[in-house]
């Protein structure tokens, strides 16, 4: 597809509260909402923003470890508790690890453009606080290959693979250059966390966020290149947004500006079994993200807000370069420069990212839509920012850039 | 034979008490990591206590706690289980650890399970009688070689060692509460220990990370030596203050200053309590058998006699005893007259707390100076302000500092310690105390 063959739109998005550790409310000991709250609550958050839920036609569900976390399958058929009227049409779960969300958007989208379909709830959930986070990096570990890579690989998994990549960042820009852009990366993320009253650090009240987030690894005990700071949260969450075309547009009697047009996306996976190309790029995310763009025909510079998948704050750094913001190696000069700060021209993560507001995997490529939508829409309350461009862009990664799902969005 | 020849068959012998159920978790770890890094020996741990629903506690606690270090050393676990291909997961790990460590463990009611260890672990009830008894029976049926580590507090060993027919063969290895966590061991060597033994309990503790500090075999030792001296000191202030203030009071305002004016990590009633009133006057009657009989207190007897005995509950709460409490905190006083606890939160204790005066500003707090890496030039400020302040809290504080300072240098004189400075380590180590007794913040 060079170009989208007709107008689809994104609409009504809505998310839950990250919840885990750095909330206030949350607690190891007691007992949470499992699943079905979370997938509850995001759906009729969304179907409130509508008329009648009658007029969906499908439901698409991303969700990545159901099935180890929660020991639940089937979400496509559990996704129907959001509303009755979503029974006896299709539904179905969706799962590319950490694009997880991002593929349940790309798959709606292919259901309007199908003509199939002229409104879709796209929705992405992952409930992971049930583990001792030791545990948690097991079932996460399926992202990877678990026949090749496991058994060798470090006890915290993902966490072990993007230490490899800031260890190979660090040697290509300088220790200090890397490590203070990584900082910084984490001090954006909490300080927008500290707006949104869904982000789990919301409640983080630390003053010297920089000074934090340049404590030294320790590998004895976690990595050798990333601390707990650079890593995203463990985290109960979802979120809700529709897909819809010019009809369903009608149909769900939505205005024009409170809707987001997707310009274009990119959807690729990379081969799982081997290693990545270059541990200093997101190769694969850069070639999602130039295939929406391509499709929206919009260069970078074109875009004035962006959601990117900040895992650890290394990917956030390597996603500054992967969108083209910065040459290879420029990203971490980039982001210390606060370039990508909500102050900075390219605004990013304005709702915290998955360092701030959590990073339920199965939720996330949602949450992300829904954030841009909610800041092309002047909707994103007290972590809105002045837009001067058009367009937004989202970057949604599974796995060791595996699974990628890019969009480009309009307001 | 070596340490590890001898770590090839060991026992705890009160396993399923509270010292003895921590000394089992840290046996059962080492010889668990043992296991796994020399697959050709055998390890076994004989854990032997008179209660069946005590050791299946027991069992249920080495399993949690097993897992717990596993997850802590997952690392070490990935490398251990390398060759197993079977074990991927972290979870596979963990789980495989934890049943080695309980493959190991062997559990009975009798002492006949020890009857083939190398080394028995003794952590039984803090009396002679009880003591005596298992090491005759021990002697029994244990062979000539076994070396025998007592957890005792406060019994002389050498006396023990001959009534009991092991003399050489026995040592004090003294753990601290919980013997997992906390790093201090006191190693008391009989006069007629056999050196090799000695030489074994100190690199024995140095392999479960323990630092030791070597008492001599005088009743109640370093720590005990000082605590239950402390404690009747206590016990005297409150019955010195108690016509003109009253009893529940005065006993409120004692145990105030040892916390909040002398920064210790509890009040001295508090910390009774937590020992167990009970256990407190065991340790003061051996002490009192053997140092004479000053060390007697009528009035624990009477607590005893009325019920009140503090201790913990066996999921590791703090029952009432002089003092009760709510979420772990002193919340209420015991007024044996009345037989019932008076609330903190009511006239009485304001009017205490007022008599006392303030604490020394700006206020410092145990909890903060502990996680303060040099508490030193807070501390000398600190006691500056209590030396020259004219206030009830200030006298008190002062006067228990001293006292506290002459046991602690009794302590040397008498020669239990060989310095100063081991005693001031096992209050340190032991007791968590910010600095020694011997010390010259007062003077």
């Amino acid at each position: 597809m060079k170009t989208m063959p007709k107008p689809v739109y994104l609409a009504a998005g809505a998310y839950t509260v990250s919840l885990g550790p750095g909330r206030r409310e949350f607690s190891p000991r007691t007992g949470r909402p499992g699943l079905d709250h979370y997938i509850r609550e995001a759906g009729r958050a969304a179907l409130a923003q509508i008329g009648d839920p009658a007029v969906i036609d499908e439901g698409v569900i991303g969700n990545f470890m159901a099935a180890r976390f929660n020991r639940q399958g089937h979400l496509g058929s559990l996704m129907t508790i959001v509303h009755p009227a979503l029974e006896y049409k299709p539904a179905l779960r969706v799962e590319g690890a950490c694009a997880s969300g991002g593929l349940a958007l790309a798959t709606g989208i292919k259901s309007v453009l199908s003509g199939l379909a002229e409104v879709v709830l796209v929705m992405g959930v992952e409930v992971q606080n049930t583990v001792k986070s030791l545990y948690c990096a097991d079932f996460l570990a399926g992202a990877g290959y678990y026949a090749g890579e496991r058994k060798d690989g470090p006890a915290y998994f993902f966490p072990g693979k993007f230490s490899e990549r800031a260890g190979a960042y660090a040697a290509k820009v300088g220790p200090e250059p890397a490590r203070s852009a990584m900082a910084r990366w984490y001090r954006n993320a909490v300080e927008n966390a500290r707006l949104n009253p869904a982000a789990q650090e919301y409640h983080n009240t630390v003053q010297d966020l920089f000074a934090q987030g340049l404590t030294p690894p320790n590998p004895r005990t976690f990595t050798e290149h990333l601390n707990l700071f650079d890593c995203s949260k463990v985290s109960d969450g979802a979120a809700a947004i529709l897909v819809a075309s010019e009809e369903g547009l009608r149909r769900l009697g939505l205005a024009r500006q409170d809707v987001v047009e997707v310009a274009g996306f990119g959807q690729m996976a990379a081969n799982l079994t081997a290693p990545p190309p270059d541990l200093t790029e997101l190769t694969t995310c850069r070639l999602a993200a130039a295939q929406a763009r391509e499709m929206a025909g919009i260069g970078i510079q074109d875009a004035g807000i962006f959601e990117v998948h900040d895992c650890f704050t290394i990917s956030g750094l390597l996603s500054v370069e992967a969108l083209g913001l910065a040459a290879p190696g420029g990203g971490a000069e980039l982001v210390s420069a606060g370039a990508t700060a909500r102050t900075g021209p390219h605004p990013m993560n304005t709702g915290g990212g998955l360092v701030g507001y959590g990073h339920p995997t199965g939720a996330s490529g949602v949450r992300m839509a829904v954030d841009l939508w909610k800041q092309l829409t002047g909707r994103a309350g007290d972590f809105q920012v002045p837009l001067a461009k058009e367009h937004g862009i989202m970057v949604s990664m599974g796995g060791n850039d595996k699974t990628v799902v890019s969009l480009v969005v309009r307001r | 034979m070596d340490l590890n020849t001898r770590l090839r068959q060991v026992a705890v012998v009160g396993a399923a008490g509270k010292m003895g159920s921590g000394i089992a978790l840290l046996l059962a770890l080492e010889l668990a990591y043992r296991a796994l890094e020399t697959p050709d020996d055998t390890f076994i741990l004989n854990l032997i206590d008179m209660n069946d629903a005590g050791l299946q506690s027991l069992v249920r606690y080495l399993r949690d706690q097993a897992a717990k270090d596993g997850e802590r050393q997952i690392n070490r676990l990935r490398t251990l289980f390398r060759d197993r291909a079977d074990l991927v997961d972290n979870q596979d790990l963990v789980q495989e650890f934890v049943f080695e460590v309980l493959l190991r463990v062997r559990t009975g009611r009798t002492l006949a399970l020890a009857g083939e260890s190398h080394l028995v672990f003794e952590a039984a009830f803090e009396t002679e009688e009880v003591k005596h008894a298992i090491y005759k029976d021990l002697a029994a049926r244990c062979g000539p070689g076994t070396y025998f580590l007592t957890n005792t507090s406060s019994i002389p060993l050498q006396s023990l060692s001959e009534a009991c027919g092991i003399p050489g063969r026995l040592i004090g290895f003294h753990f601290y509460n919980p013997p997992a966590v906390q790093k201090l061991v006191e190693l008391i060597q009989p006069r007629t220990c056999q050196p090799e033994l000695a030489a074994l309990a100190g690199e024995l503790a140095r392999i479960l990370r323990k630092k030791t500090i070597p008492d001599n075999d005088i009743a109640g030792f370093i720590g005990n030596g000082h605590f239950i001296r402390d404690g009747l000191y206590a016990i005297s202030e409150v019955e010195r203050l108690a016509p003109e203030h009253g009893f529940v009071p005065a006993l409120h305002m004692v145990d105030r200053v040892s916390r909040d004016f002398l920064l210790r990590p509890m009040g001295i009633f508090q910390l009774i309590d937590y020992v167990g009133i009970d256990v407190f006057q065991l340790i003061n009657q051996v002490m009192a058998r053997y140092l004479g009989a000053h060390l007697r207190s009528p009035l624990l007897d009477r607590y005893l006699a009325l019920g009140v005995k503090g201790g913990q509950t066996s999921g590791g709460g703090q029952k009432p005893g002089f003092l009760d409490y709510q979420k772990g905190r002193p919340a209420a006083v015991y007024d044996p007259d009345a037989k019932a606890y008076l609330a903190m939160d009511a006239d009485w204790a304001r009017l205490a707390d007022a008599r006392l005066g303030p604490v020394p500003d700006p206020t410092l707090s145990w909890k903060a100076l502990s996680r303060d890496p040099d508490p030193t030039p807070k501390l000398t400020a600190w006691f500056r302000t209590l030396q020259d302040q004219d206030s009830l809290g200030a006298d008190l504080a002062r006067r228990h500092f001293r006292a506290s300072r002459e046991t602690g240098l009794g302590l040397v004189r008498q020669g239990v310690a060989n310095s100063p400075e081991d005693v001031n380590e096992v209050l340190k180590l032991g007791f968590f105390h910010l600095y020694g007794p011997i010390t010259d913040y007062l003077v």
